[in-house]
């Protein structure tokens, strides 16, 4: 690269960096006060670009119809923010940590069919911004005028943004609430309005990002998943609750990105080093880095302790009758039903073990796992490449694939269980991207983008039914062995750990050394689960190490309820079996599915299964 | 009132009816589709409106083997895993007769190992990627779309009439984008030995940072571009290569970018003179192209898109295979489907019984602009027989059984 080109990338990157920021910085206020993980942020994102599209032509392509459809579409994006926030989040502030997530999937669900209705399914590629269409020469390379704007756009909505924290009580209200809500609301200070505006001021910055993007960017319906992981990692690799680390990152990645484009293939040592490949998962990469080097982010600070509520209901050990019962309801199955009830039965049977073993690091052992597809993924391709290309066995390659997913585990969470809330899953996910773009890249030993086909069962196992029972017979035992577990010492440690750290220490427990263990022990089950999935499918593809999977997990749980046991299950079966059937029809059945999702979470706060405890309890009570 | 006697004879009439053969044989014959609806909805819209259209028109004529047909849809999610699961629902719930569909490559693999599996036929409609009829193919396995390999091939001898030395190339990092890559990579070193790969962009799918590589491109100061990129990606990198002048005195290949899924939202921005594979639909004038268009006209009040033809022309591929074959059973639509000829609105194919490609052509031109739209001009057909490798090539690709 020369100087000039140099000079020029570092422009590219800094460009790309002011919506990522504004994007981030909305994601990062929202979270600093209300805590809820905000899956919608991108759809938010992506509204505004559709909005300032519309607007735009109904204003006319005049510079005065371009920024006043930027403003507009942001504001109403923020309007969307409120709605979003009273109709459905107010209603479950109380309901256990990450539920509200669920929520969020769904609206993300419903906005997307929202605007694949209003915008049509083809891209909308919108106008250059009039006045600044043209390129500005710099160094004897052109660059676009609209990108220096973007340049010049960041640190104004930065200083935008820290005069309005700090020099207004609102801001103060907010610096309050990020440090300790529950404090600020024992003050007097009307919490219900506080989150309110913190979400519009949150879904504008989000819509003006978007809107922004409009003369860089088609609105297509692939854009709410697309900046919503980058979001999330800028935001975190920022420090939480930080506007200037969020800034800082955006810079850090987005620069990091356009010098991985710029350097493009370089050969050092005789081997082709290709840096524009790294463009899948660079942002991944730096997340990791920054974390295990600074746990809290750039900027951030360690999070205050949230004073819970409530303490987390004792778990209750189910009978071996109710386990047998079910065991034995399940095995009856394929005797009455057709053969495809006992093919989704499979799948349902390998998410449940997937679910359960999410559950059980993510609930009884505290620690959240927004990655957990790295280990079912793992234990899948493992399963496949032991018998395509190592030749071993069926049954060998399907026992030693949870070992080998263990093996991932012990590694990651080394460096997991050192970090704690949401910079510890957000570390899982680095994981968990790394081995996907591994997977994805390495195409002699992973198959690629393609995957790995002909990973068929055995013989003796290649009847539906057959490989129905062999199913349900391991991922049964695993979760069975894990909620044994769960009532051991080893599982009452763990839920010390999580309940108090400080105590927990204090009495003697090793409690990272009991963590480090109990990423192992789900990684490996998990690596079950995949490798059972395997062989029910025939073809393994990256897919299955995706983050679409690893939120597939966290819906499981959460949609279950993450304070009892069954409620994974339980979860698993409503989700696998929900989409079974919603997906029939083609036409919107993501809004419907979003729109049962939010009817459980509004009717059902605990999850189905602790909300149906809840009822039975207060059905018990009114008769005693 | 109900007696013994009548009660005997009600279910007697039951028995017969289910025995006899012709009230049977009304129920509908079942397709199982599958696809990425939600994921590609930009192709994918257009392609379901093509499969109702070809049904409608099967049905009218009286259907197949005396029976109408019926085309059950599914969403797989863009997903391998849904994808086998979907399959499973169609043929065993559904009483599908076998399968076609699907759009990403890991998906039609997916599905294509599964019928291999199931012994069960599958023409994949869209999958581009090369694997499905070669390296992974199979007996059950037919693709009717014109692969990566074949467009690349069609835009190779533009490429070489132009003698442009230092070559840069940007693809969409994945199958498709890879193997684009490979093939114009080694067909024109065989051509022109003498062309120099000067730079190198693989983006991630969707997320193309356009103007860091517009930027990395002009660097490497090429005299041409070869690009596979489509949707949201082609349009940004459209927009910035303009801007910073990448594509002044430098010519650009881009597979797809002629197909008005991709073409028609650049506007007045299209890249004039570019090469391309597209369709040009409101240029054709072949009767049976003429015959499609006014039909869909017609009945959706829009203009086909290239997804139009790939549904219409894949449920017609598998009327043809049942009328053929004379029966649903599964070796006997295997047997038919190879060497099987029809006509498309692109004119006559045939499924080659050597790989199970279908030889459907694709039009190869250069983009213009008129009145703020792209369209496609100096465009020509070439046939897909003529862009496969060998016989003996294709023998040693794809595994014997």
């Amino acid at each position: 690269m020369t100087l000039a080109s140099i000079i020029i990338q570092l422009l590219n990157g800094l460009a790309a960096a002011a919506s990522l920021f504004l994007v981030s910085a909305g994601l990062s206020l929202i979270f600093g006060v209300t805590r809820i993980v905000n899956f919608a942020h991108g759809s938010l994102y992506m509204l505004g670009l559709y909005g300032a599209y519309s607007l735009i032509q109904f204003f006319g392509r005049t510079p005065l119809g371009f920024w006043g459809a930027v403003v507009l579409a942001a504001l109403a994006v923020g309007l969307v923010g409120i709605l979003i926030e009273v109709l459905v989040l107010r209603r479950i502030y109380r309901a256990p940590e990450l539920f509200q997530l669920l929520a969020t999937f769904a609206v993300v669900l419903v906005i997307k069919d929202i605007a694949l209705f209003t915008w049509g399914a083809e891209d909308l590629v919108g106008p250059r911004a009039p006045g600044l269409s043209m390129a500005v020469e710099i160094m004897g390379r052109r660059i676009p005028a609209y990108d220096l704007v973007l340049i010049a756009i960041g640190p104004v909505v930065l200083g935008a943004l820290w005069l309005l924290l700090t020099r207004t009580r609102w801001g103060a209200l907010v610096r309050a609430a990020t440090q300790d809500r529950e404090m600020v609301g024992a003050l007097g200070v009307d919490q219900a309005r506080l989150f309110t505006s913190v979400f519009f001021v949150g879904s504008v910055l989000a819509g003006l990002g978007g809107a922004l993007q409009i003369p860089r960017e088609p609105a297509n319906l692939e854009l709410d998943l697309a900046i919503i992981a980058d979001a999330f990692v800028i935001t975190v690799v920022g420090g939480l609750g930080s506007i200037g680390g969020a800034f800082l990152a955006a810079i850090v990645i987005g620069v990091a990105k356009a010098f991985c484009v710029g350097i493009g293939s370089v050969t050092w040592f005789g081997f082709e080093v290709s840096f524009s490949k790294l463009t899948l998962v660079v942002e991944f990469l730096i997340m990791a880095l920054v974390l295990v080097v600074r746990p809290y982010g750039l900027l951030g600070k360690p999070q205050a302790a949230q004073r819970a509520a409530e303490p987390a209901p004792r778990l209750q050990v189910p009978s071996w009758t109710f386990a047998l019962v079910w065991l034995a309801l399940l095995a009856l199955v394929p005797l009455a039903a057709d053969r495809y009830t006992t093919i989704l039965l499979t799948d349902i049977v390998c998410f449940a073990l997937f679910a359960v073993s999410l559950h059980f690091i993510m609930g009884p052992a505290g620690m959240v796992s927004f990655g957990h597809a790295a280990y079912f993924g793992i234990g899948a391709y493992a399963a496949g490449l032991l018998l395509k290309r190592f030749g071993l066995p069926m049954e060998a390659a399907l026992l030693l694939a949870p070992l080998i997913a263990g093996l991932f585990a012990i590694v990651y969470g080394w460096f997991c269980v050192r970090l704690s809330g949401v910079y510890l899953a957000m570390l899982t996910l680095a994981f968990a991207q790394i081995s996907w773009s591994v997977v994805f890249q390495w195409d002699s030993m992973t198959g690629g983008s393609n995957g790995v086909f002909g990973v068929w069962p055995s013989a003796w196992l290649s009847d539906k039914t057959a490989y129905y029972y062999l199913a349900l017979v391991l991922c049964g035992a695993g979760i069975l062995f894990l909620w044994r577990v769960l009532f051991s010492p080893f599982g009452y440690a763990l839920r010390a750990g999580r309940d108090s750290p400080l105590r927990a220490e204090a009495i003697g427990i090793d409690l990272r050394g009991f963590q480090w263990a109990a990423f192992a022990l789900v990684g490996a089950l998990a690596g079950l689960a995949g490798a059972v999935y395997a062989f029910s499918k025939g073809s393994i593809s990256p897919s299955s190490i995706s983050i679409a999977q690893s939120t597939d997990g966290l819906i499981m749980v959460l949609l279950g309820g993450v304070e009892t046991l069954t409620g994974p299950v339980v979860g698993a079966a409503i989700f696998t079996w929900l989409r079974d059937v919603v997906a029939r029809n083609t036409e919107f059945w993501r809004a419907v599915m979003g729109g049962v999702i939010l009817l459980i979470v509004l009717l059902f706060p605990q999850g189905l299964v602790g909300g149906l405890k809840a009822l039975v309890v207060r059905w018990r009570e009114q008769r005693a | 009132m109900l007696t013994r006697n009548r009660l005997l004879a009600g279910a007697a009439a039951l028995v017969a009816l289910s025995l006899a053969g012709p009230a049977a044989a009304q129920a509908p014959i079942k397709i199982g589709e599958l696809n990425s609806y939600k994921v590609f909805p930009a192709f994918l819209e257009p392609y379901k409106k093509g499969i109702e259209l070809a049904v409608e028109e099967v049905n009218a004529a009286g259907g197949v083997l005396g029976r109408k047909i019926e085309v059950v849809s599914r969403d797989d999610n863009g997903n391998p895993g849904d994808a086998v699961r979907v399959a499973e629902e169609l043929l065993s719930r559904e009483g599908a007769s076998f399968l076609i569909g699907t759009f990403p490559s890991n998906v039609g693999l997916a599905v294509a190992d599964f019928a291999k599996q199931r012994k069960v036929l599958f023409i994949a409609a869209e999958p581009l990627t090369d694997k499905i009829v070669w390296d992974q193919g199979n007996a059950y396995t037919f693709r009717l779309r014109t692969s990566t390999y074949m467009q690349t091939a069609m835009l190779i001898p533009d490429a070489v009439k132009l003698k442009k030395k230092r070559w840069a190339i940007v693809y969409p990092n994945y199958e498709y984008g890879q193997s684009a890559t490979a093939a114009f990579k080694k067909l024109l070193k065989e051509k022109q030995p003498d062309v120099e790969f000067v730079a190198e962009q693989a983006t991630p799918l969707g997320k193309i940072d356009a103007g860091a590589v517009a930027q990395a491109l002009a660097d490497a100061k090429p005299d041409a571009i070869f690009s596979s990129l489509f949707g949201p990606d082609l349009a940004k990198f459209v927009r910035e290569g303009q801007t910073r002048g990448l594509f002044k005195g430098v010519e650009v290949f881009n597979l797809l970018a002629g197909e008005p899924e991709y073409l028609d939202p650049l506007k007045e921005e299209s890249p004039d003179g570019w090469y391309v594979t597209g369709y040009p639909w409101s240029e054709l004038k072949t009767p049976e192209h003429t015959k499609f268009l006014n039909a869909y006209q017609a009945k959706f009040k829009d203009y086909p898109r290239l997804g139009s033809v790939v549904g219409y022309a894949t449920v017609m591929s598998a009327v043809e295979g049942i009328k053929k074959a004379g029966s649903l059973d599964q070796d006997k639509l295997v047997a038919a489907m190879s060497g099987l000829k029809l006509i498309t609105p692109f004119g006559m194919i045939e499924y080659r019984p050597i790989d199970h490609q279908s030889t459907m052509g694709a039009y190869v031109g250069q983009i213009g602009v008129k009145d703020g739209k792209g369209y496609m001009k100096n465009w020509r057909f070439v046939d897909g027989k003529d862009a496969l490798p060998s016989d003996a090539d294709v023998q040693k690709m794809r595994p014997k059984n």
